[in-house]
């Protein structure tokens, strides 16, 4: 299964809902094309919900470190929340898990955009 | 802890080069290291190192060339567990890729991959094949390292 995405609005903040795999190909360019039509509207506030992405590869851990300098590039910011023991793990030997703002409840996630 | 370091019979087909070939393979060597006697964990690992590695043989060996194949063989012998990919393709370079933990190239793009495979693995080998295309063996130690 490829990644499914949803995306809400709560508040200020842009929430993708993220399931599935995030892999080279189709995963890969369905979070890219995601990001950037939130960024061309505006929206600098973006939490990736991780919670139900039971795969990550190379190329789907690139798409985040894109997701994020995207964002970062309009004056925004991209937390991620919910992450899988195996996905944390890979942020983790990648030295990206320091990059990232991650937190695992949505409610404090939320707020900390404030 | 592995519980079949006695071998398993090798497994060898020739895969599409495609990405559909790359689920399939990875769902291959991860039915396979479980039979070897890894773990969920450690069979994840070696899956998600296998799908690197035919990424490569797929993308930038083969080139996604509907004529070229990826040959790939898995087999367990001498508490060592094997996974041989080997495409068609003209070569490419595996050593020019950045150290995607430099500081410098955390937030690039790509570069990974062959990060991960060494991350996963015990050993990774490169050889030439005659008159073209690439084999990568990876191996990983039956048992406790």
């Amino acid at each position: 299964m490829s990644v499914k995405l949803n995306v809400r609005q709560v508040g200020d903040v842009s929430v993708i809902d993220a399931a599935g795999r995030i892999t080279l190909g189709e995963g890969s360019s369905t979070l890219r094309d995601a990001l950037r039509d939130l960024v061309t509207k505006g929206h600098k506030k973006v939490l990736l919900n991780l919670s139900e992405v039971s795969y990550i590869d190379s190329s789907g851990i690139g798409e985040l470190v894109s997701a994020y300098t995207t964002v970062a590039n309009q004056g925004g910011v991209l937390k991620l929340l919910g992450l899988t023991k195996r996905v944390k793990d890979l942020l983790q030997i990648t030295k990206l898990y320091t990059v990232f703002e991650v937190h695992d409840d949505e409610a404090a996630a939320l707020r900390s955009f404030a | 802890m592995p519980t079949n370091p006695n071998g398993t019979q090798p497994f060898e087909q020739d895969l599409d080069s495609t990405l559909e070939a790359v689920d399939k393979a990875e769902a291959i060597v991860v039915e396979q290291a479980m039979k070897a006697g890894f773990d969920e964990d450690e069979a994840h690992q070696i899956g998600m190192a296998v799908r690197e590695c035919v990424v490569n043989a797929v993308v930038h060996g083969n080139r996604y060339s509907a004529h070229k194949k990826v040959h790939f063989t898995v087999f367990s012998r001498d508490n060592r567990f094997t996974i041989k990919i080997a495409d068609q393709g003209e070569g490419f370079e595996l050593t020019a890729v950045p150290d995607p933990l430099a500081e410098e190239n955390l937030l690039r793009h790509s570069g990974r991959g062959m990060f991960l495979i060494r991350a996963f693995m015990d050993s990774l080998e490169v050889k030439k094949l005659s008159p073209h295309g690439t084999e990568v063996t990876l191996t990983k130690a039956l048992g406790p390292a």
